[in-house]
């Protein structure tokens, strides 16, 4: 069936459209940002998006998705607006957050997309936590949590793990090693440079392949799901890949070389997956289509996100807690 | 009406509420085949399976944060910390999690996870092992803090906190699991935010929480010797605060004395001095006073510890000195 898929010009050309627009939102966030138009932290997910996509791709709508605060490309992959995401790292009430979270903290409850965390290695606690009520429930479900390669060491990380594997809950944990935990590379920061071999304390199953292949990340991670879902048991998987932009806006990203990034982009995801679609016959024009849809949803997303208001300054104080909320019938 | 311990009071909220909504379950260390550390989840794993009453490794930051995730998928945890000194060790998981998920995605989320267990000293414990930790925890917003002294209250109040829809910090007391009091056999619950007067009078005002309620009862008692007729009010509920409480006392006596476990510096004491100075200032005929820890960490040895901890002695000469006898 995967094979089939693979082979199937409308299959792929969804994710390539998929990986495309968080592609160009992402660009068009970085400019807004030099613009002064978003504020804070913002990490993008430029050369990344394979992952995101790829492994997104291989859940259901009762699974649950979490991610860090790189997680803007999660939260389309998932389904989410490029408008909704925009507007939100523009802090207006247009946003998925409606301007409370910003870019770190993008929210889509409905669609299970849990956010959207500062903290890092943090949130991997609460990923074995919605796996746990899947199984409590008995509905099937199964929850992938991304984080960076520079999470691995945090104490939350571990402690995720250990009650995972222990308690067999339907987790896929999957690090996107990017080689850089900011500005430290991999070697500086771990005695494993292999991230899945943690698995191996644990006694937890694990995978680790290059994430530039949007399908062959759906491929693997589908496995991880298969796992999952069929025996309740979870897997570590280290994807590698890389991000073309720095750490965040504010990164200039001196610790690695132009020359690198360079060769790194020959490798570029969206590129890889544009040769697939011609090799499978798919015209020139058409891609070029498929460029000017993205543009066209991308300029209505940055318009949209301009021209949403701020949130009303009188709502500060709504959302703290359910029982206010009530109290002050805006819920 | 039924005398029973402060644990089979909480035994029983447990219970009737695991039985009442099958999305509910126990979470800690413990809890289960040991009967709990200090039983109060006895026979419930006998009751609910392992399924629902699960007895966790020690990893306080992975068991609180599986609990928030939970939550926030729709299930109703209610996990145990063996003390709320190990809290500290997720910390984090509390604070930057359950306390902000529902505002910083808008109310997209709701976080209804009781965190429940032990707080204070409790007999030669030493420094890690006797915090009264109510205070970090009030600060937050998004969490409640519900401190139960009595067996009643203790029933009631948890029975409110496993219904809450919001992040609950639950605090009880190793001193207090054994100590007794009535408690209905009918269906009761106590709402948050209300304090109760323990002892009603008229000439000053005690205000505490937990177990130092039965070190200012005594107080009261050394008080009525002297002619001072002692109010000792009994928070129950620091966060949310019962302010219309706090100031029907205020009004009526004019002086107040705070009856704090836990060391003075921003203590929860402190909060309530401010605000009782901010809405009864034109009340009060003396400043007002607290008695609390003093500011050391828990000694070992059972003198040192008696000197730390408030005592009837020191509650009382704080009552004089507001009445300036």
């Amino acid at each position: 069936m995967s094979e089939n898929l693979e082979q199937d010009i409308g299959y792929c050309k969804g994710l390539y459209r998929q990986m495309l627009v968080i592609r160009r939102m992402e660009e068009r966030a970085a400019r807004a940002y030099s613009q002064g138009k978003i504020g804070g932290f913002c990490h993008l997910y430029i050369g990344q998006e394979a992952v995101g996509v790829g492994a997104i791709s291989a859940l259901e709508p009762r699974d649950h998705v979490i991610a860090a605060y790189r997680e803007h490309g999660q939260y389309v992959a998932r389904g989410g607006s490029a408008r909704e995401c925009l507007a939100e790292l523009y802090g207006k009430s247009g946003g998925c957050s409606s301007g409370r979270g910003g870019s770190m903290h993008l929210y889509d409850a409905k669609r299970h997309f849990h956010g959207g965390w500062g903290i890092v290695g943090a949130h991997i606690p609460m990923a074995a936590g919605f796996a746990f009520a899947s199984k409590y429930r008995k509905d099937g479900g199964v929850t992938i949590c991304f984080f960076g390669e520079g999470s691995v060491n945090q104490g939350a990380w571990h402690e995720g793990l250990a009650l995972a594997a222990l308690w067999k809950l339907p987790v896929i944990f999957l690090c996107e090693n990017n080689y850089y935990a900011m500005g430290t590379p991999l070697e500086r920061t771990t005695s494993t440079p292999d991230t899945s071999q943690k698995a191996l304390g644990y006694n937890m199953a694990r995978d680790s392949f290059d994430g530039a292949d949007v399908l062959q990340v759906r491929r693997r991670v589908a496995e991880a799901v298969k796992r999952a879902r069929e025996e309740s048991l979870p897997t570590l998987i280290e994807v590698q890949t890389y991000r073309f932009r720095g750490h965040s806006m504010s990164d200039p990203a001196k610790y690695r070389t132009k020359e690198e990034v360079e060769e790194k982009k020959q490798r570029d995801p969206i590129l890889l997956m544009a040769r697939h679609l011609e090799e499978l016959g798919m015209p020139s024009a058409e891609l070029d289509a498929i460029e000017r849809e993205v543009k066209v949803e991308i300029d209505e997303a940055e318009r949209f996100a301009e021209q949403s208001p701020l949130p009303d300054v009188a709502g500060v104080e709504h959302y703290v807690t359910v029982s206010d909320d009530r109290a002050k019938g805006i819920l | 009406m039924p005398v029973i311990a402060y644990r089979e009071a909480l035994r029983q909220a447990l219970a009737e509420e695991m039985r009442r909504n099958p999305d509910t379950f126990l979470m800690g260390e413990e809890v289960g085949y040991y009967q709990g550390a200090y039983k109060v989840s006895q026979g419930l794993l006998e009751e609910f399976g392992p399924e629902r009453v699960i007895d966790a490794p020690i990893a306080e930051t992975g068991f609180a944060g599986i609990g928030i995730g939970a939550a926030m998928v729709g299930l109703k945890p209610i996990i145990e910390f063996m003390t709320w000194n190990f809290s500290l060790v997720c910390y984090d998981q509390i604070v930057n999690h359950a306390a902000k998920i529902r505002y910083m995605s808008a109310g997209q989320y709701k976080c209804p996870v009781v965190f429940r267990g032990p707080t204070g000293a409790a007999h030669m414990l030493s420094a890690q092992h006797s915090q009264s930790l109510e205070a970090i925890y009030a600060h937050i917003p998004g969490l409640k803090v519900i401190v139960p002294a009595t067996p009643y209250d203790a029933k009631g109040l948890l029975k409110t906190a496993i219904r809450d829809e919001d992040p609950v910090i639950f605090m009880e007391s190793e001193v207090l699991y054994g100590t007794t009091g009535e408690v209905p056999e009918e269906e009761y619950t106590i709402p948050f935010g209300k304090a109760d007067v323990k002892r009603p009078g008229k000439d000053v005002s005690l205000i505490t929480w937990g177990k130092q309620v039965f070190t200012t009862l005594k107080a009261a008692e050394l008080l009525a010797k002297d002619g001072i007729d002692a109010e000792v009010i009994d928070l129950r509920s620091i966060r949310p605060l019962d302010m219309e409480a706090i100031l029907a006392s205020v009004h009526k006596t004019n002086r107040v004395v705070i009856v704090q476990e836990g060391w003075p510096f921003s203590g929860v004491a402190a909060e309530v001095c401010f605000r009782i100075q901010e809405e009864a200032f034109d009340y009060l005929d003396a400043p007002v006073r607290r008695v609390t820890n003093l500011d050391v960490p828990m000694p070992y040895a059972h003198n040192l510890e008696e000197a730390v901890l408030p005592s009837p002695e020191r509650v009382a000469e704080a009552a004089r000195a507001v009445c300036y006898r």
